[in-house]
């Protein structure tokens, strides 16, 4: 376990091992410390809840938001719950000196809905619900969505096994030019 | 260094520290194994230097992230509300803020400091007073604001230099610095733009535009930055739609309706967005030779409209044709990404007719000045006559007569004229765009949530409704801003001054704005894609804009009277006169060589070879790209060839060995 001091003080190991900078750190205890409860305020080892986290407004708008907790979560109870080295480890993949490698890498773990690895078919059906809102008028019907699932497939599956996996993806997204300034959360 | 690999994996943060302190057991324990012998108190000590070094770049990066201006507030904006786009338009400030400092630092460190602390001080020669006519209303705030009296004979402006070649104990060449100077900041800009520009194009990746398109709305679409659900609601409306739009195009046949009609419209809207221009370029060319009229009257018989008439109708042209232009948008029935590049087209070729009225009907004005300064020079012979009227014959040397400097007569200087002109343009420009922001946007909003409670209609979603921020309106502001500050800054050098302090004031004024009494955008537009295309158009201008100073610098004779260059023939001349004087004989002559246009031609040929010679390289590099891609894609179905045979191959005949099989799949590769 980490053994972090008081506010004050940031751990060597954690400035060298995020993309962080000493300010973005210490806002980040700050805003951990206000999520956990008044009994636990000291003991940084608590473990907040995911609808807690939920209740950030840098998230609470984010369509990914539960895959967001899940993928960062180290509990073994999978219930979504960061410590706040998971907190930290989210802050860095989403900072702006993060590398575009590392963002797609943890991009692809939320766009995989169900863990197994790939994006196949259902993940990516889930992916565009997210998308398009949560409003009925707003969402595609399913021959339009076959249709889009198919010209992603298209596009991104080099070898045609019906799935994206890590590497097809990060080829797509490494040619984005948009990708690294979207995929940026600042506290 | 190892720090750095395992920052850049993709690890847990309980690992990549478990991993880290593994690392940093093993390197103790074997320390002293490495550094024994001779070199081992070398070996600490680098190993101490290397940390200490590790540690202060560390320190010193976070140190520049720190120092970066309005570095939180454009975050602010980014985060709270507004997504990238808006963000992107106060980037562009920053980056413009950047370049006006610089250009600042040039015209003020070595133009206005030597020439105010070496030269000769006000009073002493009679361009650097105020003539005896204008002294009484020489202190008058409204002279003043207008860029007369007093401020007209400073070093704000052009007039007030000094000719002389070497001034002070430093022997400061003032006209060569100021030439050189003038040169320099267009020459500083052209380079930061096309070095920023190069950038941009590298960071593009090549512009692999269409091969990706629906992976990347689905994959890179969502914007992680947006924390507000009015915003999110936007962003989810115009995913949805994108999407939809994508499917429909990729399924093509789109009907066209009434095609005659549709042409029909368009031609329309174009021919009455023409007709706006043509009306709005007269009218400024109307009203400046009306203001003309005015001066050549007296200035005294009429209001503050006349005297600022000019000003006043470029800057409400600029402010309400766009508007006539969405309007007229309304008639052609585009889709809204080809309406956006309609309207930022004609916003520019407003702006570029109307600036290039002005500069035109400007010139007019100065080849009135030019005949106006033949005459005084004339009636001056006359006036220094009767100075010696009756006291020495006239071919004897005359010992010079004291006359007070704001008694002599002056010549009308153009060039002064031509900076008070574009100071004023600029200041009238800054004050419609604060204003338009305060009663546009600011009281609009007062006005909509405060009356909406006694209105019929609700006036929220109805019409006024809160505004948008205009991000192409207000790029096209600031790069027609520019545009002016270039051409101005050779005749006016507090002009990059004024533009710093006006930059500054934007920021804080339109970031208030911004968060204070706008709503997020309805269609949420990509910035990064744009991003080029403002940079293209600031070269433009950058070009076109250096047109007419280099124009009046080579072709219209300096002023006899005032400014750096008076009593030359042409500008330029200073350059000569410097090598003549200043440099070795050997250098003059192997520049008047160089300068030969049998030398230049041949150099321009070269440019010309070398431009077409790299053009077709890296048209070769793409189309190479294209081939690798494909091949890339071919490689990849090779296996599924592979297993094709094997089956039927297998079915034909089980006994068969593999290897015609093999030597076909070989063919097929190559």
């Amino acid at each position: 376990m980490l053994p972090v001091t008081n506010t004050v003080g940031v751990q060597e190991s954690e400035l060298e091992l995020t993309f962080l900078t000493k300010q973005e750190i210490l806002l980040a205890h700050c805003r951990f410390k206000e999520l956990l409860p008044k009994e636990s305020r000291n003991t940084m080892d608590y473990r907040v809840p995911m609808e807690k986290i939920l209740t950030m407004p840098e998230l609470k708008s984010n369509p990914f938001r539960q895959r967001i907790c899940y993928v960062f979560s180290t509990s073994e109870a999978k219930d979504g719950s960061l410590s706040f080295e998971d907190f930290l480890d989210f802050l860095s993949v989403f900072s702006d000196s993060a590398t575009p490698e590392i963002k797609s890498h943890y991009a692809f773990r939320i766009f995989d809905f169900d863990d197994d690895g790939t994006l196949d078919r259902n993940d990516l059906v889930k992916l565009v619900n997210c998308l398009t809102g949560d409003a009925p008028e707003t969402r595609l019907s399913q021959e339009e969505m076959n249709q889009l699932i198919g010209n992603i497939l298209e596009e991104s599956d080099i070898d045609k096994d019906g799935t994206v996996n890590l590497s097809e993806f990060q080829h797509v997204i490494s040619r984005s030019p948009d990708f690294v300034s979207s995929f940026k959360i600042v506290l | 260094k190892s720090i750095t690999t395992l920052r850049n994996q993709p690890w847990r943060m309980k690992k990549k520290l478990e991993t880290l302190k593994e690392a940093q057991e093993f390197i103790e324990k074997f320390e002293g194994a490495l550094g024994k012998g001779k070199g081992r108190k070398f070996y600490a000590y680098k190993v101490m230097m290397l940390k200490k070094w590790m540690k202060f770049k560390r320190d010193f990066e976070n140190f520049k992230t720190a120092c970066i201006p309005w570095e939180m507030k454009i975050k602010e904006i980014e985060s709270k509300s507004f997504g990238s786009s808006v963000a992107s338009y106060f980037i562009f400030l920053r980056w413009m803020y950047g370049i006006n400092m610089v250009l600042f630092g040039l015209t003020f460190g070595l133009v206005m400091v030597p020439e105010a602390l070496m030269g000769k001080p006000y009073g002493s020669m009679p361009r650097k007073t105020v003539p005896r006519s204008e002294s009484s209303t020489a202190m008058d705030f409204a002279t003043l604001w207008d860029f007369g009296g007093y401020a007209q004979y400073s070093v704000l402006f052009y007039g007030y230099y000094n000719n002389q070649r070497a001034i002070g104990w430093l022997k400061f060449r003032l006209p060569l610095s100021y030439f050189l100077v003038g040169v320099g900041t267009i020459a500083y800009s052209f380079m930061v733009v096309i070095r920023t520009m190069a950038s941009n194009a590298n960071q593009e990746g090549g512009g692999d535009d269409t091969s990706f398109n629906f992976s990347w709305k689905m994959f890179t679409s969502w914007d992680y930055l947006i924390g507000n659900p009015e915003t999110a609601d936007n962003k989810f409306a115009s995913i949805t739609t994108s999407f939809k739009e994508s499917i429909v195009e990729e399924q093509e046949n789109r009907k066209e309706e009434n095609i005659h009609l549709t042409r029909f419209l368009r031609v329309l809207a174009n021919f009455l967005v023409l007709c706006c221009l043509a009306g709005s370029g007269y009218l400024i060319y109307f009203v400046v030779r009306r203001s003309q009229k005015f001066a050549l009257e007296g200035l005294e018989n009429y209001g503050w409209w006349e005297r600022n008439e000019v000003n006043m109708v470029m800057s409400l042209l600029g402010m309400f044709c766009p508007t006539l232009f969405d309007v007229i948008s309304a008639l052609e029935n585009y889709h809204p990404r080809i309406a956006l590049r309609w309207q930022l087209g004609r916003i520019f070729a407003l702006f570029l007719g109307n600036l290039y009225t002005f500069i035109i009907a400007l010139m007019d004005e100065i080849n009135l000045k030019l005949e106006e300064e033949a005459v005084v020079k004339y009636n001056m012979t006359i006036w220094e006559a009767n100075l010696y009227n009756g006291t020495l014959s006239e071919n004897s040397t005359r010992p010079p007569i004291e006359v007070d400097p704001a008694d002599v007569p002056r010549g009308p200087c153009w060039e002064t004229m031509v900076g008070q002109e574009f100071v004023r343009l600029t200041i009238s420009d800054t004050m419609t765009t604060y204003i338009t922001i305060l009663i546009g946007d600011f009281l609009r909003a007062l006005f909509v949530r405060f009356i909406n409670y006694c209105w019929c209609w609700d006036l929220e979603y109805g019409f006024p409704s809160y505004a948008e921020f205009d991000i192409s309106g207000n790029v096209l502001g600031l790069i027609f801003n520019q545009g002016m500050i270039w051409m101005g800054a050779f005749y006016a050098p507090c002009l990059p001054a004024i533009n710093v302090l006006r930059l500054h004031a934007s920021m804080y004024l339109q970031c208030w704005a911004v968060m204070c009494c706008n709503v997020p955008h309805e269609r949420v537009f990509k910035a990064s894609r744009s991003n080029n295309f403002y940079m293209a158009m600031l070269l433009f201008i950058l070009f076109l804009s250096t047109l007419p100073a280099v124009y009046t610098i080579v072709s219209i004779p300096p002023s006899f009277d005032c400014g750096p260059f008076s009593g030359k023939s042409r500008m330029y001349n200073v350059i000569q006169e410097t090598l003549e004087n200043d440099f070795p004989a050997w250098f003059g002559k192997v520049f008047s060589y160089a300068s030969n246009p049998g030398l230049i031609l041949p150099f321009i040929l070269l440019m010309v070879l070398g431009i077409y010679y790299l053009q077709s390289t890296s048209k070769a590099y793409k189309a190479a790209n294209i081939e690798l891609k494909k091949k890339l894609q071919n490689i990849i179905k090779v296996p599924d060839l592979i297993l094709t045979f094997h089956f039927r191959s297998n079915i034909d005949n089980p006994n068969s060995n593999l290897s015609p099989l093999m030597t076909n799949v070989f063919c097929l590769c190559k």
